[in-house]
């Protein structure tokens, strides 16, 4: 049989062994008469304190009713279950919702994220009512209590109460409500009350519990312990002699879970032995005067009934000291202020006990949250316990100031593309504690908006939040902006993927002029902002962080380096694996020249992109022809660049001119292919990769393969440049430049269909040409796959781009004419362009000797990707 | 039962099912701008819509298929939908909470498109898992400490939002609902309270997966329940799967994950990050490690499910699909009246 199980931040189960289940009454206002008042009053911080009594006490379940006439019950139900759950240590248990109005039960069941109970549905009106209740409850994921009742009132018998609990038991099962959810109520009624009919009121429900824990499997048995003494309130003593008596008995015949004050409970075993007779003679009914005996002991006892009041708890005998520190950690707020005053007392002012004390607290806090050892909600009750603190001190403050100068402003933004901000609204709350003005700008704000709302408000610091991994980029954005605007403030950065390595490395440096400053969770933003607004510590902290940035990118250069950075034989054992053979051999192998490739067929394959890069303007295409700031200069430069087009295709002012070589390819290294006895040299990656695989544009191939080359340029366009003014000699180069590039893709599409035709069937539109969506690659020497331009010598030697395009290769591996490209062919379907990135020292020795460079040479062939730490 | 549902629970008890991995990954490869987030339908719209990654299902459907495609041919079982955020609720930050179900609906077709076509081309059944995310807000935390009794989103306000998006996934052919990265229990209680509503509206019954985070070393929800808490307060759905995801790698998975496997009255999914992220906010842990690092879950028979999450790759999918092809599934617990 499974077992009923409850929960709130923690599990209860509730099993045989768990023996009884207490829960806890006084935060009911049909039952105590203070938290009525409180909740009337709206004093909810009591109320809480009520429930926080009652958890420390012992209470495994809360019991919560706020049935009464001047409160409104589903906002007074929502609103305290609201607030228990931002209390960790009363959340932790699970919560039973009791109330008469299914309004209400409905109200705090929609607030309560863990599995709790409603206390309690019946069958009062009916069948048809209840199994609606029950089936509504069932969608909330709450345990039930079943009233003893029906169309005919309250059970008050030992067959009532046993006959209505089997009837609703089958409703119940019937609709599939498990069974171990079902827990009976079947009514403790006051006994001693000198009616006659009273008399079975103990019994018959110690009875009734045992036939329905051994009729109605899985299912359990509460009830509301202290109704049974109602005839002694106030003589605590027999009440409580009464309680311990009566659940002895009911939890022996299976009352696993009871609503029970525990400050009212007694042990069983210390009961004086002449009361236990006679509350027992009482319970279980065993003698006609059993309740005139009890009323006797009682009056006799009198005075013995009164008790001093329960110890405080422990912590409230430590030190102001102590007690503030463990306020902070725990979040209470109870005794907060007479401990800021005892503190600011004795410290002399009070802007020690903030700087001192209170602020130690904060940073046990934080190092708690860091160390897993609280978690948030716990987080958000410190501050607020700071809060009260420094409320109670802020006119101290002032008075001591007198006339000193305004608080620093604050403003705080999640950076553009992130609308996280849980974390930015506590820094927010605890500098606001913390008499700070904050300007809260939101998410998802522009590096503009921020750093103009900055100098708008005159703020002393600028903080900056963001959970995702791009946001990191926008902050680095809003950091070189701060630089290149002048703007001087310290710069925070707090949230998930920020970090102190991060800050130090990849932002900091972006700023020059900026106090970038990383704040590890909000707990610390306050010891940190009150240091950077303080002309006192200021300078003294920004040479703390300057130092410690530095000490952080030194460290992670040489780790960067010492560590990262695979060895060239572990990077060779990590190298792609194609999962295919080789490709197919090509159709038409050897080399295909085209010696004028029309302008006309090219121009639908002009990639616009680069050429507005060309010009300084910023944007993609086609956006960026619709840009509020470019725009308008991105349209005329374009319409002059199809003027020219126009120009060129009309006449035979330029020659687009292309080769393709097809050749066998053999693999001679790891990252060497030779190609009809000419040698292309390839490198590999050695900074470790996220998919694990250290790539290298080799691996393409197979043993035995075939790879291709080309080289495409356009003839013309300097001589046309050099007879322009400057401005149509840009724009004509930079066409030019566009036109080699579409006259590359327009061969690759030549060389994949029907030269090497491993893709006959290729139907791509122009876009899905210019952004890729081919089968193969066609990387050029000098881009990051294959930084080395090396590899150009030995396509003009295969192709003999010299003697058949009249194209040719300068001192420093450029081409001419400058409107040029060239590179390789790979066919297989999964290679892809990556960068090379940075090298070791092993590779590049192992390079040069494969060329038969020096190495100097070859240092400085591929400086980009040489390691300089 | 329909028959997808068979064919599912038929997989599911022959071999530990592989889940898909990261989208937000993924997409950040294709380092898409501004525009394409907008595409024409969007041209117009007065907000920035970068980001958005669950509108990419309607303006660049083309990206997101070939995503999910990618995941099928590394050997996903299951593919998740791009409605991570697809919420009216959450749309709402970009001005979209008109077009909430329109993006699921849109989500669920192309992935449905794309496990169609790896079905019909492998053979294996291919299902689509509808995503209903956490959304941006919290229903059982204030996110002013000053009021701590606020609530920043209702119960209702979330079940009316989930239940659009339950509708919309449903219309695009979804076979599964997964309510996942929960990390306040209360709103996987309003999405699931949805779910059901609408599979009782539309008299349909599909499959539930579920999935929570745990989001550090405490071993606790964001909202603060322990993961055993977490299984008490969702016991009442009648679930597919509950499982894990999120927040953490396998290795730091694990203790939490064993608690799963113990008490979980239905099968068991998990959905790490590729480990945790460096000090840059990437994730480093490459597929093999990744594999290893699960491989004692498998050894131990604690899964029926096995995929990735934040920073996970096709490569890291096809490594899982690897260890998971040898093992054995976590048996089903006799169920007890």
């Amino acid at each position: 049989m499974k077992t009923l199980q409850l929960a709130g931040l923690e599990p209860l189960n509730v099993t045989t062994e768990s023996n009884f289940i207490n829960i806890g009454e006084r935060t009911n206002v049909t039952g105590s008469r203070r938290f009525a008042r409180l909740i009337r009053e709206g004093l909810y911080d009591e109320a809480l304190a009520v429930a926080r009594e009652q958890v420390e006490g012992g209470a495994q379940i809360l019991d919560v009713n706020m049935d009464e006439g001047l409160i409104d019950g589903p906002v007074a139900m929502r609103t305290f279950l609201n607030l228990i759950a931002a209390e960790p240590d009363i959340a932790r248990v699970p919560i039973m919702i009791d109330s008469s109005d299914f309004t209400v039960i409905e109200a705090g069941l929609q607030v309560l994220q863990g599995k709790g109970v409603v206390n309690s549905i019946s069958l009062k009106a009916g069948e048809g009512e209840f199994l609606d209740q029950a089936r509504r409850i069932r969608r909330y994921g709450a345990a039930v209590v079943v009233m003893a009742f029906d169309e005919q009132g309250q059970a008050d018998t030992y067959e009532r109460r046993i006959a209505i609990c089997e009837r609703a038991y089958g409703l119940l099962r019937g609709i599939g409500f498990p069974a171990q959810d079902i827990i009976f109520d079947p009514n403790v009624f006051p006994v001693a009350t000198g009616m006659a009919e009273h008399r079975r009121n103990a019994i018959d429900f110690i009875e009734a519990t045992r036939w329905i824990r051994t009729n109605l499997p899985g299912a359990h048995v509460s009830g509301g312990v202290s109704n049974v003494s109602f005839s002694f309130r106030g003589n605590p003593v027999v009440r409580e002699a009464m309680h311990s008596a009566f659940l002895f008995h009911a939890i022996r015949a299976g009352m696993d879970l009871g609503i029970v004050n525990p400050t009212l409970l007694g042990v069983y075993d210390d009961i004086p032995a002449d009361l236990l007779e006679r509350v027992e003679d009482v319970l279980l009914d065993r003698r006609d005067d059993a309740a005139e005996r009890l009323l006797e002991w009682a009056d006799a006892n009198g005075s013995a009934a009164a008790r001093g009041p329960k110890e405080e708890a422990a912590w409230k005998q430590l030190p102001w000291r102590e007690r503030i520190q463990h306020a902070l950690v725990n979040g209470l707020t109870e005794c907060i202020e007479d401990d800021a005053e005892a503190a600011r007392v004795e410290l002399g002012s009070p802007l020690a006990v903030i700087e001192g004390p209170l602020m130690d607290g904060m940073n046990e806090v934080g190092d708690r949250f860091g160390a897993g050892k609280m978690f948030l909600p716990q987080v958000v009750k410190s501050a607020r316990v700071m809060k009260a603190a420094v409320a109670y001190l802020t006119p101290y403050l002032e008075a001591e100031k007198s006339g000193g100068k305004p608080a620093a402003t604050v403003v705080l933004a999640t950076v553009k593309g992130d609308v996280h901000d849980i974390g930015k609204n506590i820094v927010g709350v605890v500098l606001g504690c913390n008499g700070y003005r904050v300007v809260d700008l939101g998410v998802m704000v522009p590096k503009h908006e921020i750093l103009d709302a900055a100098e708008r408000e005159g703020a002393d610091v600028i903080g900056l939040s963001g959970l995702i991994t791009p946001s990191l980029e926008e902050m680095a954005e809003v950091a070189e902006l701060m630089a290149e605007r002048g703007m001087t403030q310290p710069l925070l950065i707090g949230g998930a993927t920020t970090s102190r390595v991060h800050t130090a490395v990849k932002l900091a440096p972006r700023a020059p002029g900026v106090a970038v400053v990383h704040v590890n969770d909000a707990s610390r933003a306050v010891p940190v902002v009150a240091q950077l607004v303080s002309d006192g510590q200021r300078g003294a902290f920004l040479a703390e962080v300057e130092a410690d940035q530095t000490k952080v990118r030194t460290h992670y250069e040489r780790d960067r380096a010492a560590k990262t950075l695979l060895p060239l034989d572990a990077a060779r054992a990590a190298a792609w694996q194609p999962g295919s053979g080789p490709a197919p051999a090509p159709a038409q192998p050897g080399v295909h020249v085209f010696d004028h490739v029309p302008v006309a067929t090219l121009r639908p394959l002009i990639d616009w992109g680069p050429f507005f890069q060309a010009w300084g303007l910023a944007g993609a295409y086609p956006r960026i022809l619709q840009d509020e700031i470019v725009g308008e200069e991105a349209r005329k430069v374009q319409a002059d660049a199809e003027a020219l087009l126009d120009r060129w295709a009309a006449g035979e002012h330029v020659r687009p001119c292309a080769a393709a070589g097809l050749f066998a390819a053999r693999k001679v290294g790891p990252e060497s292919v030779d190609v009809a006895g000419h040698r292309f040299e390839f490198l590999r990656q050695q900074l470790p990769q996220r998919d694990g695989i250290q790539r290298s544009l080799a691996d393409a191939l197979a043993e035995e393969d075939h790879i291709g080359c080309f080289a495409t340029g356009v003839h013309g366009v300097e001589e046309w440049a050099a007879e322009q003014d400057d401005y149509a000699s840009i724009l004509a180069k930079a066409v030019g430049d566009r036109l080699a590039e579409a006259l590359a893709e327009w061969l690759h599409r030549e060389v994949r269909t029907r030269l090497w035709g491993y893709a006959p069937d290729e139907a791509l539109s122009n876009e899905e040409l210019i952004r890729e969506r081919y089968a193969g690659i066609r990387p050029a020497p000098g881009y990051p796959a294959c930084p080395d331009h090396e590899d150009k010598r030995a396509i003009w030697s295969l192709l003999d781009v010299e003697a058949r395009l009249g194209m040719r290769l300068t001192e420093t591996l450029a081409m001419t004419p400058a409107a040029a490209v060239s590179g390789y062919y790979f066919a297989h379907p999964d290679a892809r362009y990556f960068a090379v990135g940075q090298i070791g020292g092993d590779q590049l020795s192992d390079y040069a000797e494969r060329r038969g460079f020096e190495p100097a040479r070859a240092r400085k062939a591929l400086a980009m990707n040489v390691d300089l730490a | 039962m329909n028959n997808r549902t068979a064919l599912l629970e038929q997989a599911a008890a022959e071999r530990v099912l592989v889940l898909d991995g990261a989208m937000g990954t993924m997409i950040q490869r294709h380092q898409l701008e501004e525009a394409d987030f907008r595409g024409e339908l969007f041209a117009d719209h007065e907000r920035p819509l970068k980001g958005n990654n669950d509108v990419l299902c309607l303006t660049r459907p083309d990206i997101i298929r070939g995503i999910h495609a990618e995941y099928l041919a590394a050997g996903a079982d299951l593919v998740e939908t791009n409605t991570f955020s697809a919420t009216s609720i959450a749309q709402a930050d970009y001005g979209l909470e008109d077009w909430a179900f329109r993006i699921n609906e849109a989500a669920a077709r192309v992935a449905r498109e794309a496990a169609d076509e790896a079905e019909a081309r492998t053979g294996v059944p291919r299902f689509v898992a509808g995503a209903l995310g956490p959304t941006n807000k919290t229903a059982s935390l204030s996110p002013d400490v000053n009021r701590p009794g606020y609530r920043a989103i209702t119960f209702e306000e979330l079940v009316e939002a989930y239940s659009e998006q339950a509708r919309g996934l449903i219309a695009g052919g979804a076979d599964i609902l997964l309510v996942e990265t929960i990390f306040d229990t209360l709103n996987a209680k309003a999405a699931l309270f949805a779910v059901e509503g609408v599979m009782a509206d539309l008299a349909c019954k599909l499959p539930i997966m579920i999935s929570g985070t745990i989001t550090d070393a405490s071993g606790r929800t964001l909202s603060g329940q322990t993961t055993e808490a977490f299984l008490i307060s969702l016991q009442h759905i009648p679930a597919f799967s509950i499982g894990l995801n999120c927040a953490l790698g396998a290795d730091q998975l694990t203790p939490f994950l064993e608690v799963m496997a113990r008490e979980a009255p239905c099968r068991v999914s998990a959905y790490p990050n590729a480990g945790l992220p460096n000090e840059l906010g990437d994730y480093d842990q490459g597929p093999e490690a990744m594999a290893a690092a699960v491989k004692p879950f498998l050894d131990r028979q604690w899964l029926n499910i096995l995929g990735g999450c934040c920073g996970t790759t096709p490569d890291h999918i096809a490594a899982l699909a690897r260890v998971a092809a040898g093992a054995t599934p976590r048996p089903l617990k006799p169920v007890v009246a």
